[in-house]
């Protein structure tokens, strides 16, 4: 896994996932390590986004790296024109590890291959975000106590949602049953459920959200995006359906725990936050350990 | 009857023969192998009757020979064709052509946000097969994948 790009989720085994989650727990009981000793990692954000940019270079200066990079396009040759090779080329020559966030549908593999240093993708447009990923994973396991036969519900836009994708896909390595809660405009895609098919599991798909709470040990919620409905009316008929409020977990398992990727709009109703079965806050800060393993171990001191 | 199939279209003395072409993809062979710009000279038939598949193209192209990677594009469009070289008169060689497991720089990736269709990114897929036997190709890139009536050929 050393100097390896993470582009995809797809590109880590059941073990080297097992690994990751592993080194974070050693991180989480004690963030502060000095492994990096000054080394420059790159922080390239073409897009915004305050969460993974944070979380990735908190995870940086806690292990003693320095980070170089920038937090939009718009400040950059990009903006100029420089094609993503040239920017990528130029930047290999200054850092040891490239963590990138781009707008373009991969963008990060082609990255991967023309740097001379390692790529961390940290959101490919609507494709890959893979230390998302990791996160629930890990957040999962830390919850359940293990990734193995669990009942994972994934509510909401299974369609578009790229973190339901790399979470179905990667969860099909952990023998999980899957509940797939959505609009019939928003089912999880065929080339997704391949995925869960080829590992020999099952998975069941509800339009009710209710019937399928008892039956839980993760309940991971999604935005549904108006953007996502061609006609109006359409987005007005569902939109309410799929929203988790505090009652609605009374008949709840009491293992049970609520995940959302953030940022949450109305779809978890805010009497839910202070139900001790409410997991999204935490659930962030895990992404900081999580990446400190993975930078740990793809920069080979850990 | 064999026989007398071949000689519907003019028989070549040197060149290729492309038989047992889906009557339906003719043109895009010919679009593929960029015919409508050929020197030489090139005969075809299509809706020929085929004992094996109903209607059935068939191309021969005068002087030309064709390289692997050319072979396998066809093969997206025509995956029952029949490669034949003719070497004075005589056949040559004959080959299937095969899909391919990868194609690189051959059809355009169907998604608008592709690094490849933003970036000067030459394209690769992986070729899959559908349940219904269709092929359609996933992108080594944005990993989406293009069905093939998405399908458009460089």
């Amino acid at each position: 896994m050393k100097n390896r790009s993470l582009v995809s989720i797809n590109d880590y085994s059941k073990e080297e996932i097992i690994r990751i989650l592993d080194l974070a727990e050693e991180f989480e009981k004690q963030p502060h390590q000095n492994l990096l000793n000054g080394r420059v990692i790159a922080s390239l954000f073409f897009e915004p986004s305050t969460r993974t940019r944070l979380s990735f270079e908190t995870a940086i200066q806690q292990l003693g790296g320095n980070v170089i990079g920038f937090a939009s396009a718009a400040s950059t040759s990009v903006s100029k024109g420089e094609s993503l090779k040239d920017t990528i080329l130029m930047v290999s020559n200054y850092s040891d590890l490239i963590v990138m966030r781009h707008p373009v549908e991969g963008s990060a593999r082609y990255a991967s291959e023309v740097s001379a240093v390692p790529i961390i993708n940290a959101g490919d447009g609507a494709n890959q975000h893979p230390t998302q990923c990791l996160l629930d994973l890990y957040s999962i396991r830390k919850t359940q106590g293990t990734l193995d036969n669990l009942d994972v519900t994934f509510v909401g836009d299974l369609k578009y949602g790229r973190t339901v994708h790399s979470n179905v896909i990667a969860l099909s390595k952990f023998n999980t049953k899957f509940h797939l809660v959505s609009p019939p405009e928003l089912k999880l895609p065929s080339a997704v459920k391949r995925h869960i098919k080829e590992a020999n599991l099952s998975y069941e798909q509800y339009t009710d959200f209710l019937e399928v709470i008892p039956k839980s040990d993760i309940i991971y919620m999604t935005r549904i995006q108006r953007e996502r409905f061609p006609d109006p009316l359409e987005y007005e008929k569902v939109k309410n359906a799929y929203i988790l409020e505090n009652a609605m977990l009374d008949n709840s398992r009491d293992n049970v725990k609520i995940l959302h990727p953030l940022p949450r709009v109305n779809e978890i109703s805010t009497d839910v936050d202070s139900n001790p079965k409410a997991y999204y806050f935490q659930q962030a800060l895990n992404g900081v350990f999580v990446r400190q393993a993975l930078i740990a171990t793809i920069m080979g001191v850990k | 009857m064999n026989k007398r199939k071949e000689l519907i279209v003019s028989a070549i003395s040197n060149g290729t023969v492309i038989d047992h072409i889906p009557a339906e993809s003719v043109f895009q062979v010919f679009k593929m192998l960029e015919l409508d710009k050929t020197n030489h000279q090139v005969y075809f038939g299509t809706n020929l009757q085929s004992k094996k598949y109903g209607r059935k193209g068939i191309i021969k192209i005068s002087d030309t020979y064709y390289k692997d990677e050319v072979i396998n594009k066809i093969a997206l469009v025509a995956p029952t064709a029949t490669l034949i070289e003719i070497r004075d008169y005589e056949v040559f060689s004959k080959v299937s052509v095969s899909i391919p497991k990868t194609i690189e720089g051959i059809a355009k990736c169907f998604n608008p946000n592709c690094v490849t269709n933003k970036e000067d990114v030459k394209t690769k897929f992986e070729v899959l097969t559908d349940e219904t036997g269709n092929l359609k190709l996933a992108c080594h890139y944005c990993e989406k994948t293009t069905t093939k009536n998405n399908m458009v050929f460089f």
